[in-house]
């Protein structure tokens, strides 16, 4: 019997709060990422890292290693040097940037403290381990550059002494009329801001099995990474093979956050050992390697100042800051991104009247240093942030009413901001309402005065913000970077009526396979249940950018769409011919092809999937087309903005300096919001990320540049049971420039908890006149502050 | 170093024995040698909980514990658990809330979970959180895992009153 479907799809997927398929298996611990895989012949490498930041590499001294129950090679830098190309990343639109040029394995010297000095491959890693231990290094230590404060001291250290000094990049931005802007104000607020040097801590370390087959002449790379195809093409170059040669796999990954979007010197050298043995090798980085050689990020230190009238009008930003980089600008996104997107963004979502930002990237000899979740937006939304409060409590504002009388308007939209970018369409008032509303405002202020009173003191702190995602060619390519801004989409018709979509953007647990579905499932009309998923695998899938800079919703999604719509219409192309009628009287609801005006049932997939496929004699002629590819890249605004804003209800401590987050507000725009379970604990997560640094992360170095704290005993991250209770919100204004209207979702939890902790600590402090903008919040700073410590 | 002790345990609930290296880790025992991939490594040093293991009825690090430290104990691994069914409540409940991103640390936040799930005493949110605060998980700020667990204790409070 016919069944009769009247809607579009029984259930629309997109905008649906759906869980995540592919989440079972991790449910079940059948989630397979690259140490789960055992290849036929597999070895295993182990690095010898400089145990100094700085050194000449004099002589090694390796036959004993060589020597050693399972060893099959030993190499130093010099033994890969003609095979492996040295590497450094440079964009040309960063004008005037510079870099030494990165060995994946040192060559005479070392110039950070865990940089590969050498690799053992056995049959098993703890033989490999063993005989690393076993091979001699004769060092000569340099002088080194321990500290931002080294890097930036006239005269002092060079950390790359064949580039003369430390300076990697700088730019100066202005716009607005600065002086004009100046001029009217009636005071100036400048503060300092510390923003420590942290990095990712995934909690799988970085992984890869380089496996070379000579037989076939190619390279297959299993490896826990974001962007496959960026991989193939960066190791086919530096291993001297063609693209064609290099295939790229990613499996499961065990956390991401950016750490894994660059290349690393260690999982390069093991694709090369891989070629040198013919035989897979495995390398797995340590907790102790990953402290000391996945990309740092942030230690930023800012001096910024706000231009305001005394009825709160904001009226001019400046900000001038400086990060410490590694001893290398990373390979190939760089080193200088961070400060390049603070330089765009900062302060960027009020309405000011003059702009001026310097930033500037200074060589190191601390770890390398590239973008790592939220590139940049802590920096400038912690500056903003905690300018705006500083003012406001300078001419006694509420903080609330301060971004009332400042923040753009929605009338504003489209413009284009004193820094340059170009925002499409933001919702900052409405998200502000919302928040101020959800955490009951006027009642916290009441709560908090009566606290006061006994003793206790609580902080409210607000952070607007935006949230550059969906970028398009004007973030790395157009710097001659081939790092892809568009993603591509297949959507094919199985014969039994199966969606089987291969996708160019992966998935390390954001749900971006899941989002995939949904869109594919609507844009075709079938249930999500019908749609099979395969990412990571440059063999597999369309080319694409991967999954970084919230792109994957929004960019990939958008591909997906198109590529579904192509498929709906050829499948009705197809069952039109099959059954005589008119294709635009046809309509597929629910995975059944009806006629439009009726609901009838016409026919299923599965059944002009059997006509395609192994009756296609009958038709006549026509050959439909049941595997479609179409490629999604924006080109009307550089980036699809989005805006927030974050609320953070806080207690301290004064006689111990302890805080106690009591609960955090979080209203997003990310646009169209494709599945709001997802976008949620993306904003959760990422806040989480953002409390990291702003309470408990920092790597900490001497001032030889030897790292501290590399073990999670001695480096702090969040635990539950610190954390708070997050509220979260939505507001939709959608990008007009896709069908779907998605924009990313990813980084604005990061983006703004730093700034939201800090106004609520300094709001909980205001009554001792005490003031903190040095990250992390330690109790020991906070008692500083109160000048108790 | 490459001593080797003869080793009898019992493995989600089958008698196994090995002959393995005096020095290999718990963790690498049930990995390398018997095929497992839901106990998992991340800091090797008992901070982050991804190996947590079941070992004689007690939450258990894999990474600090020794091979041959197994001598006649009972492991329950997240596979075995699974297979018995006696979490699938609680998977349920992560699966709904997707407090699995990565899934690095769902299986010791699993194990560690179910420790509380039948606890008599009533336990707030702050209690579940402290519990669960030896479980490093980097994606989904916790808040969705301790709502999971919340409900599971909640649904098998309301099973056991109503029986």
């Amino acid at each position: 019997m016919n069944r009769i479907l009247r809607e579009a799809a029984d259930t629309p997927a997109i905008g649906a709060a759906v869980p995540r398929p592919n989440g079972r298996r991790l449910l079940e611990g059948r989630g397979r990422y690259v140490d789960d895989i055992a290849l036929p012949r597999m070895a295993h490498v182990a690095f010898l890292r400089s145990p100094h930041a700085h050194a000449r590499i004099l002589a090694i001294r390796a036959e004993t290693a060589r020597g050693m129950p399972g060893v099959l090679d030993v190499v130093t830098g010099q033994d890969l040097a003609e095979t492996v190309q040295p590497f450094a990343g440079l964009l040309v639109h960063f004008k005037g940037m510079k870099s030494a040029q990165q060995r994946c394995i040192a060559v005479d010297r070392a110039a950070w403290q865990g940089e590969p000095v050498a690799a053992v491959v056995a049959e098993t890693r703890r033989q490999a381990e063993d005989a690393a231990a076993r091979i001699e290094v004769e060092y000569e230590p340099l002088p080194a550059v321990g500290s931002l404060a080294a890097a930036a001291e006239p005269g002092g250290m060079i950390a790359q002494p064949e580039l003369g000094d430390n300076v990697c990049f700088t730019r100066e931005v202005e716009g607005g009329d600065w002086d004009r802007a100046m001029a009217q104000a009636d005071l100036v607020v400048e503060r300092s801001f510390r923003f420590p040097r942290h990095t990712g801590v995934c909690p799988e370390g970085r992984s890869v099995i380089g496996d070379w087959n000579p037989a076939d002449r190619r390279l297959t790379v299993h490896i826990s990474h974001q962007a496959p195809h960026m991989i193939q093409d960066c190791y086919a170059r530096l291993l001297g093979l063609s693209e064609s040669d290099v295939r790229v796999v990613c499996p499961d990954v065990g956390g991401s956050y950016g750490i894994k979007t660059h290349v690393y010197g260690d999982e390069l050298a093991t694709c090369a050992l891989s070629m040198r043995i013919g035989r897979p090798v495995k390398f797995v980085a340590d907790r102790l390697e990953s402290f000391l050689s996945d990309i740092h990020n942030r230690d930023h230190a800012v001096t910024a100042k706000l231009a305001v009238k005394r009825d709160g009008t904001i009226l001019a930003l400046g900000y001038e800051g400086t990060q410490a980089i590694g001893p290398y600008s990373v390979y190939p996104r760089t080193s200088v991104v961070e400060g390049n997107q603070i330089a765009n963004i900062c302060g960027q979502w009020y309405r000011l009247q003059g702009y001026r930002a310097k930033v500037r990237a200074l060589f190191t000899n601390l770890a390398p240093y590239s973008n790592y979740r939220a590139v940049g937006h802590p920096v400038a939304v912690g500056v903003t942030e905690g300018l705006v409060d500083a003012a406001a409590r300078q001419i006694g504002m509420d903080p609330a009413e301060i971004r009332r009388r400042n923040l753009l308007r929605d009338e504003d939209f489209p413009l284009q901001t004193p820094s340059g970018m170009k925002f499409e369409g933001m919702s900052h008032h409405r998200c502000l309402d919302t928040v101020l509303r959800m955490m009951d405002y006027d009642s916290l202020r009441a709560d908090q005065a009566e606290a006061r009173r006994r003793g206790v003191y609580r902080g409210i702190g607000l952070a607007s913000m935006i949230e550059i995602t969906n970028p398009s060619a004007m973030f790395y390519g157009v710097g001659g970077a081939r790092i892809s801004a568009q993603d591509g989409c297949t959507v094919r018709l199985e014969p039994q009526g199966g969606i089987m979509v291969l996708h160019g953007c992966g998935e390390q647990g954001q749900g971006t396979e899941t989002i995939f579905a949904q869109v594919v499932a609507d844009a075709v009309g079938v249930p999500m249940g019908r749609v099979r998923l395969v990412t990571g695998d440059t063999d597999a899938t369309p080319y694409g950018g991967g999954t970084w800079a919230s792109r994957g919703a929004g960019v990939g999604g958008e591909a997906a769409w198109q590529a579904g719509r192509a498929l709906r219409k050829s499948i009705l192309d197809l069952a039109a011919t099959i059954h005589q009628r008119d294709a635009a009287q046809l309509d597929i609801r629910g995975g059944i092809v009806v006629d439009a005006a009726t609901g009838e049932q016409v026919t299923d997939l599965a059944e002009v999937g059997r006509v395609a496929y192994f009756r296609p004699d009958t038709l006549g002629g026509v050959r439909p087309e049941l595997s479609v590819t179409r490629h999604y890249l924006p080109t009307q605004y550089a980036f699809a903005f989005t805006n927030g804003i974050l609320a953070c209800h806080l207690e301290v401590d004064p006689d111990t300096g302890f805080m106690k987050l009591l609960k955090f507000w979080a209203v997003e725009d990310c646009g169209k919001v494709l599945n709001p379970l997802l976008v949620e604990e993306q904003m959760r997560g990422a806040i989480v990320q953002g409390i990291g640094p702003t309470l408990l992360e920092e790597c900490l170095y001497d001032e030889r540049g030897q790292m501290l704290n590399g073990s999670m005993v001695d480096y702090l991250v969040p635990m539950a049971a610190e954390m708070p209770d997050m509220e979260v919100a939505h507001i939709e204004t959608p990008t007009r420039e896709s069908a779907i209207g998605a924009k990313g979702a990813g980084e604005a939890g990061t983006a703004g908890a730093p700034a939201a902790i800090m106004n609520a600590l300094n709001d909980a402090l205001s009554p001792f006149g005490a003031e903190l903008t040095e990250m992390p919040f330690t109790p020991e700073r906070i008692l500083r502050a109160l000048g108790k410590s | 170093m490459d001593e080797e002790i003869e080793l009898a345990f019992t493995l989600n609930g089958k008698a196994v024995r090995r002959r393995v290296p005096v020095r290999l880790h718990a963790v690498d025992l049930l990995r390398e040698v018997f095929g497992l991939s839901g106990p998992r490594v991340a800091c090797e040093h008992g901070i982050c909980g991804a190996c947590t293991l079941r070992v004689d009825g007690q939450l258990a690090r894999g990474c600090l514990l020794l091979a041959p430290q197994l001598e006649g104990t009972d492991v329950w691994t997240i596979e075995g658990l699974t297979a018995t069914g006696e979490i699938a409540d609680l998977q349920n409940e992560f699966h709904a809330r997707n407090a699995m991103q990565c899934g690095w640390c769902t299986a010791g936040m699993l194990i560690t979970a179910a420790e509380i799930l039948d606890a008599p005493a009533p336990m707030d949110r702050q209690a579940i959180r402290e519990h669960l605060s030896g479980n490093y998980c980097r994606c989904t700020g916790y808040q969705a895992i301790v709502d999971a667990v919340e409900a599971t204790r909640q649904a098998r409070a309301a099973g056991r009153s109503a029986a």
